[in-house]
């Protein structure tokens, strides 16, 4: 049983999700059944962290078929860490989706809202999961045609809107990921990425190969939100129903990162990547812009969704940054934020989502005065801004910290600084939420507004919790983080 | 007996346990101010039994947590935050009593909110005081900040909230924006944020980058108030009068000299700090701002803005004396962080009970108002003179060591200043009294006889103006307790 593990982390959501659609004039027994789905892929997804915590990886050769002509599955610390991340964000918004997806969704669509939940879930675990290029394109396609579905799902018109803009998008980003895998393929005749490891460094020096670096990174770039690539995003997550915003907004881009990761240190390598191509100069300007631009963008949103999301494509700038620096150290820095601003993130939307279950609608003039009547829902998302400002204690300074240190290590001062202030610009729009909540009167045609139902308190406060556990006892995440790192680096570093 | 560690946690439970038996009896007025008076006392008894042991040269410690390899949150009490942990959790005992009267004549609302966050304050002090690296210092730096905002803002209206957002704005911009970053280089550059006596720089940051480190940190520091960044603590002065008194005459302000203390003291080392070309820099920005908060306190016809320009000004005697870098003016600032404490408290006191009584915030407004309140406007005087410095208050010593540190360094420009700071501090704390005693009351206002405040409020004021006098006497024990943190100064 357990060796086949690496092939139910995918097959387990992907049985499910034809079943839930035929599951779907029952909506109940469907959410039951995606529940079950994805306690099970997490269940998984643990174990394989575990097997793979001594540095160690696993091997599954799909169907059978040996590498490099079947599909092998790879799983090391790097990409145990993400499925990790996924497995637990799927975890805890199932139980958290029942009601909000009962009040956003129409009845006779939520088998086939939570069908197409679980396809856009086994996308993402596939892509994580495999060590094949091209069915890296496929999972990528299969999780975002799923997610086109579920942003149009939104409750508000502009969702079909948003979610044709994200089409657009992510298909002009799988197609350039597609053109620079054929690339490789022609170069190399393998699509195994530990094969193409092997097989690159005899034709590095070509005009194809950088072009099919190029693609991949602008392609995988589209899909991860890097400025100036990232206007489907917002759209994307202030439209979509709660429950996938929470989702997608913890894995999507999270995911995407991973892939560019195991292509720069694992395929391409370190040497080319960094030393031949300078991906420092072409990432980190980027970085920096992408941190500063949105933040400031975010402070002057009037919708709390769509602050949140500005704010998340700051975030994919944290991350971005840290792999620019072209050290192990801002490489775990990276690695961890991913999980850090995965759990924050996703508990600032889960917060907005009981907003919207009880106001209907999350507008600062909407939310006004919200705290008295709803206060642990503004609670949460006060403890949770704060992990996302990156305040001591809370998970987002642990990644803050290292962050800077690489940054300092790398003699950046500028850049630390600036690190500084936008954590600054953070709390300034986190504080605009906090200040409408909780210092403002409520609108005079407010509805006589409840606490959230505990169905939706609880796992916003078991990922709140969380941005307060990792922050105080830091250790578990920071091991998981170098174990990942070391994996993408391929060399065991004393940190 | 009982271990360091239970005593230290014990002493910064006290408050946190507090809250909750507070908000229990929250519907019972009498008894929740009674709980509010009794944790305030309990916390004071407890942290008093630390005291013994700190005497005897022993260095109580114990760590909470070990967020990731040497970045702890840790405690261990040594002279200096021995003095702030009594110097705050002893205060909070006499302004408990008073906010009970104050809140009352005052006719605020809001009484169990405005406790609770008065407890958290204290515990973000006493975490102060206790801290044994600058990490730990820093968080509940922070949570001082953070729980003393609702307390400036507690009176809802529009000129509350603006004072308030100036307050957190400085404050959290300040130590975010310089001091964090300060504390990360030091991190960064040294591997440790211990408080070590000697200093953590000496031998391993250059000088040219200990003189920026030094600035970041003076000016991160914004709760020692050096100009320009002193505007937060005229804006906080719209909270009611127990939150001036105690949080920004003691606590809140106390806390920020407090760590420029520690700062100078153990993390760079007084030998050290004397290579450092800025320290001679903020020396002189001490003594600028010292001199025109005094100059400015003189223009304010509002008694507590008078009184906050006054405290800016008393603060950076402080800061002055860690840049001195001498042996007399160290003991000096440690000295001075309890003298001022007591005549500053003193003398918001007053002024709430003034308001209490008459409504009146204005100077202008006070002549004759002696003879109404001559207890309160005698306290004033006390309080007055402790914070001039002169005999027989307490404060006379602190100010006696700082102008012979001053001198002993060779700085008789600093002494100079000091000198005319001390005459402005005349000019501008003794004419009030001037006014209530010897100034006849405004026409159509009638004497009618000795009409106080509460009696909530007059005892507490007569306490610690007695203090201010009990100090003069009592200083050498004081001295005698702050003499073993000289003893690394190397001065």
């Amino acid at each position: 049983m357990t060796e086949h593990l690496p092939a139910l982390q995918v097959v387990i959501a992907l049985t499910a999700a034809p079943i839930v659609m035929l599951l779907n004039r029952m909506p109940r027994l469907a959410w039951g059944v995606t529940l079950v789905t994805c306690w099970a892929t997490f269940a998984v997804a643990i174990m394989l962290l575990l097997q793979v915590a001594d540095g160690s990886a696993v091997h599954y050769d799909m169907g059978g078929w040996a590498p490099p002509w079947g599909i092998e599955y790879r799983i090391d610390g790097a990409n145990a860490w993400v499925l990790l991340i996924i497995g637990l964000v799927s975890a805890v918004v199932m139980p958290f989706a029942r009601r909000s997806v009962e009040q956003e969704i129409p009845a006779d669509r939520i088998g086939l809202f939570y069908s197409a939940f679980l396809l856009a879930n086994a996308g993402l675990l596939g892509i994580t999961v495999t060590a094949d290029a091209f069915n890296i394109f496929v999972f990528f396609e299969i999780s975002a045609l799923a997610s086109y579905a579920l942003i149009a799902m939104g409750r508000d018109r502009r969702a079909i809107l948003a979610s044709y803009q994200y089409l657009v998008m992510g298909t002009i980003g799988t197609t350039f990921l597609l053109i620079g895998i054929g690339f490789l393929y022609i170069m190399t005749g393998t699509l195994n990425l530990g094969d193409l490891a092997a097989r690159l460094p005899e034709v590095t020096d070509t005009r194809t190969i950088r072009a099919a670096f190029a693609f991949i990174a602008v392609g995988v770039s589209l899909k991860l939100a890097l400025f100036p690539l990232h206007l489907w995003l917002p759209n994307a997550y202030g439209f979509a129903p709660s429950m996938v915003t929470v989702f997608l907004s913890a894995t999507a881009t999270k995911v995407a990162i991973y892939v560019l990761l195991r292509f720069v240190y694992t395929v391409f390598g370190f040497e080319f990547s960094f030393v031949e191509l300078s991906m420092t100069w072409v990432l980190m300007p980027l970085a920096l812009l992408g941190i500063v631009v949105p933040s400031l963008i975010a402070v002057f949103q009037d919708d709390v969704k769509r602050l949140l999301a500005y704010s998340s494509v700051a975030q994919v700038g944290y991350m971005i940054l840290g792999i620019s620096l072209a050290s192990a150290l801002g490489l775990m820095a990276s690695v961890l934020h991913l999980f850090n601003h995965a759990i924050t993130k996703a508990a600032l939307f889960m917060a907005v989502g009981c907003l919207v279950y009880r106001l209907g609608g999350v507008s600062l003039a909407r939310i006004a005065g919200a705290a008295e009547r709803m206060p642990w829902t503004m609670a949460a998302f006060v403890v949770a801004g704060l992990s996302l400002i990156g305040v001591p204690l809370t998970a987002g300074f642990v990644t803050k910290w290292y962050l800077l240190q690489a940054a300092l290590m790398g003699g950046l001062w500028p850049v630390a600084a600036l690190l500084l202030a936008t954590s600054l610009i953070a709390a300034i729009y986190i504080w605009r939420v906090i200040e409408a909540a909780y210092f403002r009167a409520p609108p005079d045609d407010a509805r006589e507004v409840r606490e959230a139902p505990l169905a939706l308190l609880i796992p916003t406060w078991v990922l709140t919790a969380m941005t307060i556990v990792f922050g105080v006892w830091a250790q578990f995440p920071i091991s998981a983080a170098r174990n990942a790192a070391e994996a993408l680096l391929g060399v065991p570093q004393s940190w | 007996m009982v271990s360091d560690a239970t005593l230290i946690y014990l002493a910064l439970a006290t408050p946190l346990v507090g809250i909750f038996v507070l908000l229990a009896t929250s519907r019972w007025a009498a008894l929740r101010d009674a709980v509010v008076v009794t944790t305030a006392a309990v916390m004071f008894s407890i942290v008093l039994q630390l005291l013994p042991r700190v005497r005897d040269g022993q260095r109580p410690s114990a760590t909470l947590l070990e967020l990731f390899p040497g970045l702890e949150i840790a405690f261990v009490v040594e002279p200096l935050g021995m003095v702030f942990a009594l110097l705050a959790s002893g205060l909070w005992i006499i302004t408990a009593v008073y906010a009970i009267g104050y809140m009352r004549g005052a006719k605020e609302l809001n009484h169990t909110r405005f406790h609770v966050f008065f407890c958290i304050a204290l515990f973000s002090a006493t975490g102060i005081a206790f801290s044994a690296n600058m990490f730990s210092l820093f968080v509940f730096y922070e949570a001082l900040t953070l729980s003393t905002y609702p307390l400036v803002a507690h009176k809802g209206t529009e000129t509350a909230k603006k004072g308030a957002r100036t307050y957190l704005g400085l404050l959290l911009g300040t130590s975010v924006g310089l001091l964090l970053p300060a504390i990360i280089a030091t991190w960064w550059l040294t591997g440790t944020l211990d408080f070590t006596p000697g200093g953590i720089m000496a031998g391993r940051v250059d000088p040219f980058v200990g003189s920026i480190l030094l600035v970041l940190f003076m000016y991160g520091i914004g709760k020692a108030a050096l100009m320009p960044f002193h505007r937060w603590l005229p804006a906080a002065m719209v909270a009611p009068t127990p939150v001036s008194a105690l949080l920004h005459a003691v606590a809140v302000v106390k806390a920020g000299v407090f760590t420029v203390l520690k700062v100078s003291v153990y993390l760079f080392g007084l030998d050290y700090l004397r290579e450092l070309v800025t320290s001679e820099f903020i020396l002189y920005i001490a003594v600028f701002t010292l001199l025109s908060a005094s100059l400015v306190a003189m223009q304010q016809d509002n008694l507590k803005a008078r009184l906050a320009y006054s405290t800016v000004s008393q603060l950076s005697y402080i800061v002055a004396a860690a840049m001195l870098v001498s042996e007399f003016a160290a003991l000096g600032g440690g000295m001075h962080i309890v003298m001022h404490a007591f005549g500053k408290i003193t003398l918001f006191f007053c002024a709430g009970a003034i308001y209490v009584a008459t409504k009146k915030t204005e100077i202008s407004d006070m002549n004759g108002l002696g003879r109404r309140m001559p207890v309160t406007f005698f306290a004033f005087f006390i309080g007055a003179l402790c914070v001039i410095g002169v005999p027989p208050m307490g404060g006379v010593w602190s100010k006696w060591h700082l102008f012979m540190g001053a001198y002993d360094s060779g700085y008789g420009l600093v002494v100079l200043a000091l000198i005319v700071s001390t005459l402005l501090n005349i000019a501008y704390l003794i004419p009030p009294v001037v006014r209530a005693f010897l100034l006849p009351p405004p026409q159509g206002e009638q004497a009618g006889g000795v009409r106080e405040a509460p009696l909530l409020c007059v005892l507490p004021l007569s306490l610690t103006g007695l203090g201010c006098l009990v100090l003069f006497v009592m200083a050498q024990p004081l001295a005698e307790l702050l003499r073993p943190y000289l003893a690394v100064t190397g001065g």
